[in-house]
């Protein structure tokens, strides 16, 4: 018990001594809080950048992709290929037992950013009305759906709100021909969200690309099917095509660029940390030796040293976990769900949204701890080794 | 109250500071008996801080045996010194050495701390201590709302208040005007007749050692007064 009051006491002592030391102790405050928010605003972007493309993903569509291709962008399919598939087995039917295959296309054209007047890649995405049935979530918010074989687009919601000249009714231009913008949809804030769609054919007819599409995106009966059709697509000479599921291939995106954003942020945040760190040792070693007189007082009297050890301890982690906390409500303000975006794996834009979530925020807290404990406990062993002599310097 | 309570037989004490060794004190012997007052006297520099820590369980002797009441507390461990401090010496410091954010109160509460007293006994202690130094009235007082006699009594106050057998005191009046440094020798005289406390107090003033009833004159690291030996 008497241990615990000891304990308590000169902890207590600490902090009420703390305002003489304002501004050392502020400044770890406020460098910790810095490592935090930039550790976070990374994690943050990284984590809602990952459910964005998650999220575009379902268990049951599969992708036909060329063999080989990792990614839809350097993928094609033809469309006799197209017609075979449409014979294989396990996909899912439309209300008229058409089975639910959907040949797309997708071009880069140019947008101009919002936020920064500059030109971006868009993608504009050739679908045909079967396109947004293997889709699920996908609604019309404003205007209509392009008409098949008409020179309209829709554009996702991302777009038009980050990019000019993209409302209902407006006309754009890409290349030599001209579009109408007669539609925007949602879809569950997913990557589409980030394209334009228009019709299939007409997509294809006006850049030249007849008979080609990148991908096969079909719909099946329930997920398990997806075996079944990559044998079908193994066993004829004329398709050999990939088969992945759309929610493994938007994983497999995803995680390419999370690491990416990841390896960006972790270093960047202990490098900071590191900084921090030398701040959080400057700051308690003064604290120390401005209490030198007191605890050597202590120690006189018949204090010991772990008292002192575990007073400093706790200073130090206590102006770590207030900046943990500061750092974690500054990105909460400043980022969570702010809108960005960023060039995705192929080489268009992806909107998103920053995510900060409580386990993102647990990995902020921590690593402020980390600076807080390593910057006081070195400072503590030397308070707990704190000579009795000081007791005569004048205080 | 018979018999030495402190006890130097053959001590030296020697500092190391890189390659040079000063000796302080060379085979020294000294013995005061319980319930003394003594005054230590002596040039700056004499090494009488350095007798009143070696005294008081502050610091290790380097040669010899410092004797407690009979027993060694030379090679006592540095805990076991702390806590030995904390049961037979009260210390009263020039500068106070009160803590600046506590009040009056809480400092003389500090060494209770050690104890296993409940609160509400600590609390009944530290009052009847703060009263015998005449402060009833400034228990909620800070330090620096506090005259340097105050503060000084609250010292004194914090230095009895476990009981100890033992007070050293390092020019506790340094820091006084005269009738202030009057007041607290006073009171340390009345702890001494009535308390039977054993007092040793380093002084630089002549005035101040007359409260004592033995006056010691160090003077490079030995007794200059023949008489006192043993
Ligand atoms: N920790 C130490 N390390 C090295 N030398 C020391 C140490 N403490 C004291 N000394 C030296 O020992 C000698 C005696 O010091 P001490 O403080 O005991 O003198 P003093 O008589 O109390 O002097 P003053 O009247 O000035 O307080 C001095 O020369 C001092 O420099
Ligand atoms: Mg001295």
């Amino acid at each position: 018990m008497s241990l615990v009051n000891q304990i308590a006491a000169v902890t207590a002592l600490n902090f009420k001594s703390m305002p003489q030391r304002t501004l050392g102790s502020l400044s770890t405050v406020v460098a910790v809080t810095l490592v935090v928010t930039v550790l976070l605003a990374f994690l943050a972007m990284g984590e809602g950048f990952q459910k964005t493309i998650r999220g575009s993903g379902a268990a049951d569509v599969a992708l036909f992709l060329r063999a080989g291709a990792q990614a839809e962008a350097n993928s094609s399919v033809t469309r006799d290929q197209l017609r075979l598939i449409e014979e294989a087995p396990g996909i899912a039917s439309d209300a008229s037992g058409k089975p639910l295959v959907s040949g797309e296309l997708y071009v880069v054209v140019d947008g101009i950013k919002k936020s920064s007047n500059t030109k971006a890649n868009l993608p504009l995405r050739g679908i045909s009305l079967k396109g947004t049935a293997t889709r699920p979530g996908f609604r019309i918010v404003a205007g209509r759906m392009f008409a098949p074989g008409a020179n309209e687009i829709v554009v996702g919601s991302a777009v038009l709100k980050e990019f000019n000249g993209m409302d209902v009714g407006s006309t754009v231009r890409f290349g030599t021909s001209t579009w109408t913008v007669v539609g925007v949809f949602d879809l569950g804030g997913s990557i589409f969200e980030s394209e334009l769609w228009a019709d299939i054919d007409v997509v294809q007819n006006l850049f030249q690309r007849q008979n080609v599409f990148q991908l096969a995106r079909v719909k099946l009966e329930d997920p398990s099917k997806l075996v079944a059709l990559k044998a079908f697509s193994e066993g004829d000479p004329k398709l050999k095509l990939e088969v992945v599921s759309e929610a493994d291939y938007y994983a497999k995106q995803a995680r390419s660029m999370t690491g990416l954003i990841q390896k960006l942020g972790w270093p960047l945040a202990i490098a900071m940390a590191l900084g921090a760190l030398a701040g959080a040792l400057n700051t308690m070693y003064n604290s120390v030796a401005s209490r030198a007189h007191e605890i050597a007082t202590l120690r006189c009297i018949g204090f010991g040293g772990l008292p002192a050890f575990v007073g400093t301890l706790l200073e130090s982690l206590a102006l770590a976990a207030l900046g943990g906390l500061a750092g974690s409500l500054v990105t909460w303000l400043l980022f969570d769900g702010m809108t960005a975006s960023t060039l995705g794996s192929n080489f268009t834009q992806v909107v998103f949204k920053f995510d900060l979530s409580p386990f993102l925020v647990l990995q902020g807290i921590l690593i402020a701890l980390v600076v807080g404990v390593v910057g006081g406990v070195f400072p503590a062993w030397q308070a707990a080794r704190m000579p009795v002599l000081h007791a005569y310097n004048r205080s | 109250m018979v018999g030495p309570i402190i006890q130097f037989s053959n001590v030296s004490k020697r500092f190391v500071k890189g390659k040079e060794t000063i000796t302080i004190f060379d085979h020294l012997d000294l013995s005061i008996q319980a319930g003394d007052f003594v005054a230590i006297m002596g040039p700056s520099g004499s090494g009488k801080t350095t007798l009143l820590n070696l005294m008081g369980g502050l610091d290790q002797a380097t040669e010899g045996q410092i004797t407690f009441n009979g027993a060694a507390i030379s090679g006592l461990s540095e805990g076991q010194l702390a806590a030995w401090r904390a049961v037979n010496v009260g210390f009263i410091f020039q500068f106070y050495n009160l803590m600046p954010m506590l009040t009056a109160e809480r400092n003389v509460e500090l060494p209770l701390l050690l104890t296993k007293l409940s609160g509400a006994e600590r609390r009944q202690r530290v009052q009847a201590a703060l009263a015998l130094v005449g402060l009833r009235e400034r228990t909620g007082h800070y330090p620096r709302e506090m005259s340097g006699g105050q503060q000084q009594r609250v010292a004194i106050a914090r230095g009895i208040i476990s009981d100890p057998k033992l007070l050293v005191c390092d020019e506790p009046t340094g820091d006084l005007d005269r009738a202030t440094a009057d007041e607290v020798l006073l009171m340390l005289q009345t702890l001494n007749q009535e308390m039977g406390k054993t007092i040793v107090m380093v002084t630089h003033d002549p005035a101040a050692a007359k409260y004592a009833h033995r006056i010691l004159h160090l003077d490079k690291g030995a007794f200059t007064d023949r008489e006192l030996a043993a």
